[in-house]
């Protein structure tokens, strides 16, 4: 009895020592289930402030620096080779890593979700490596297993195989930190669907990639579709682990946020516009998926969350 | 409940694996490939001098052999970057910042020991030294470095322990504490220990103090290299900041190799070589110092561009035993920079 006594908030302890009248007047003017007019107007205040000092003003920076120029000279820097490069990089690493997801995330979810088997929590554990190990870490990794240094550096070097400081590196890289996002989306999603659409499916004598085919992936296709979106958007933007294994070449290995980067460390007023005007660019997109994302929320909330279930 | 055999399952992931297995090493074969250009890995502040040497080398070259060359670079902290080319950065030429990055490539048996003298002037094409950047007028008259130890001065340099130019800009201060002192190393001391304890940033690199000073206005005098703070200068104009020299610095020498396993396995050699002797060449000499790197040679550069570079007493690393001893004496763990940089709790 005590031990509950206890956990009886301070201020609701002695509810007697409030005077009587004060608690009918508060009573009457409020309803128990909303605050006072000036709490609430506080609490909108710090929340729209928050908002708009820490997300929507650095937001509108990006795009002033970038124009501060004026339109003209955004465009030139864009169009300066590094620059080229670094978008059409980065566009060729998200080409690969994102489908390559898409295939890993599915064949992950539906063996999670399908099937029991051994090692099965161990499977969902490794899944979500890459969300709790910091990106620099998992470059360092692959620096350790590929580089001249590391385990397979000697061979790959004896059969003139570059990975690390070029384009399999960072596409390696780039996989790694963006593997959860299409499985995290998936597995609760088809645990909760089960395997009875499929169960009756084969029974009627679908095969077994018909059935994938026609009723699996179409139940789960928005998730899916919002799962290639987040995947999509962290692969253009990823920094730490390929810092660590690109090389820094430019006009080569730098991708976008590398080529931003190495702008913002030239010390003129043109290679801020250049260091801003990509990373207006990665805003924009970053933009586009939340817009995309919003409306997939907004158009299809309902299949999103139980999908299967409405069949 | 399973609808077909579990193995099912795997077979699928392991055809995923597969399918993404080739796709890498068929981007591995095409990227492997490539057409072979030279690769000059440097530090930061040499990007804007090195975009241009670039330019006047593939131009001399290709008229001096009739062979087309194309140079890539790749920009970042000297001691990172070596630290790449040891890891597998196949680097034809190192263009860095400290002797003792360079000596991380020969220990890994990527050239010889001998490197440093290879190539004229302990292989230093260029060198530069260390001065202050005030606010215009000098509104706190700074003149030497007795007035970055004043109660009223703010100092912005970057931090030795992870910046390597930060290490020239306390050997600097040292060597001119000492000679002061007449030797006397308490009093050396106490003197860097005081001016530390004026630094009112200490970025983790050269870049950034810069930034910090000239774009965030913090502090009233930037230490920093001579060519950076040519550029400050010339990128805010005359108007915003001003150069001191003050009585005495140190030479830094940034030194210039080539990596000879990577350039010989790539078959650059030839051209890698010609590409850091032409540095040394008129041209070269006249690139460097138009980005405010003392040239070596100064009879090859117009008297005009010398202007920018008055001469004064420099220290070297060698007063100091070179790095090899200057490094753990002052910043290793625990050593001198430790014990006089407590920041303010």
């Amino acid at each position: 009895m005590s031990a509950e006594k206890a956990f009886i908030p301070p201020d609701r302890q002695r509810p007697t020592e409030a005077p009587p009248a004060a608690r009918a007047v508060s009573l009457r003017t409020r309803s128990p289930v909303t605050e006072a007019v000036w709490v609430r107007a506080l609490l909108i205040s710090v929340g729209l402030a928050f908002v708009v000092v820490f997300l929507l003003l650095p937001l509108v920076f990006v795009f002033v620096q970038a124009f501060k120029l004026g339109f003209g000279e955004y465009l030139a820097q864009l169009s300066e080779p590094y620059a080229q490069s670094a978008i059409r990089l980065t566009l060729l690493v998200t080409a690969i890593a994102v489908p390559a997801n898409l295939i890993f995330g599915i064949a992950a979810a539906w063996a999670i979700a399908k099937y029991e088997f051994k090692g099965k929590a161990f499977l969902i554990t490794l899944i979500d490596l890459p969300f709790s190990v910091s990106p620099v870490i998992a470059g360092l990794v692959y620096v350790l297993l590929f580089g001249a240094q590391g385990y397979f550096g000697p061979w790959l070097a004896a059969n003139d195989i570059q990975i690390i400081f070029a384009v399999p590196g960072i596409v390696l890289a780039t996989i790694f930190v963006t593997f959860p996002f299409v499985a995290r989306e998936l597995i609760p999603l088809m645990q909760e669907q089960g395997t009875g659409d499929e169960e009756a499916a084969l029974s009627l004598g679908a095969s077994g990639f018909r059935t994938f085919l026609f009723v699996t992936l179409p139940n789960v296709k928005w998730a899916l579709l919002y799962g290639v979106l987040l995947c999509n958007a962290r692969a253009m933007g990823e920094f730490g682990a390929v810092s660590v294994l690109s090389g820094r070449i430019q006009g080569f290995t730098n991708t976008m946020p590398l080529q931003i980067e190495a702008a913002s460390k030239e010390f003129s007023r043109t290679a801020e516009v250049a260091a801003f005007s990509l990373a207006s660019l990665l805003a924009l997109l970053a933009l586009v998926t939340l817009a995309l994302k919003t409306f997939l929320e907004w158009r299809y909330a309902d299949r999103l969350s139980s999908a299967g279930q409405s069949h | 409940m399973t609808i077909r055999r579990p193995a099912n399952g795997r077979e699928f992931l392991a055809g995923a694996a597969a399918a993404i297995g080739v796709i890498i090493i068929v981007v591995a074969i095409t990227m492997s490939g490539r057409s072979v250009a030279l690769l000059n890995v440097s530090y930061d502040p040499t990007r804007e001098l090195f975009e241009e040497y670039n330019q006047a080398f593939a131009a001399y070259w290709r008229e001096a052999t009739g062979q087309a060359v194309s140079i890539r670079q790749s920009h970042g902290g000297s001691g990172a970057q070596a630290r790449a080319v040891v890891d597998g950065l196949e680097a034809d030429i190192v263009t860095l910042a400290l002797e003792v990055d360079v000596n991380l490539l020969a220990e890994a048996g990527l050239m010889d020991a001998n490197w440093r003298d290879l190539l004229p002037n302990r292989s230093a094409p260029y060198t530069s030294t260390i001065v202050f950047v005030v606010r215009a007028g000098n509104p706190k008259n700074i003149r030497d470095w007795d007035d970055l130890v004043r109660d009223d001065v703010a100092v912005v340099t970057p931090n030795p322990k992870t910046s390597g130019g930060a290490r020239w800009n306390f050997l600097a201060a040292w060597a001119y504490a000492e000679s002061r002192s007449g030797g006397d190393e308490a009093v050396t001391l106490d003197f860097v220990r005081r001016l530390y304890a004026n630094v009112a940033v200490l970025d983790t690199g050269a870049r950034g103090s810069t930034q910090t000073f000239a774009q965030r206005g913090t502090g009233d005098v930037l230490i920093a290299w001579e060519n950076e703070a040519h550029l400050t200068v010339g990128e805010f104009g005359a108007g915003a900041f001003e150069i001191v020299m003050p009585s005495q610095s140190i030479l830094a020498e940034p030194p210039v190799a080539v990596v000879t396993r990577y350039a010989d396995a790539r078959s650059t050699a030839t051209v890698a070589e010609a590409y850091v002797e032409y540095l040394y060449s008129a041209v070269g000499q006249r690139i460097a110092a138009a980005h405010f790197f003392r040239p070596s040679d100064p009879d090859l550069v117009d008297p005009e561009a010398l202007a920018a570079f008055p001469a004064i007493q420099m220290t070297t690393i060698d007063h100091f035993g070179g790095w090899a001893e200057a490094q753990p004496r002052f910043f290793g763990d625990g050593a001198i920079f430790d014990q006089i940089y407590l920041p303010a709790p």
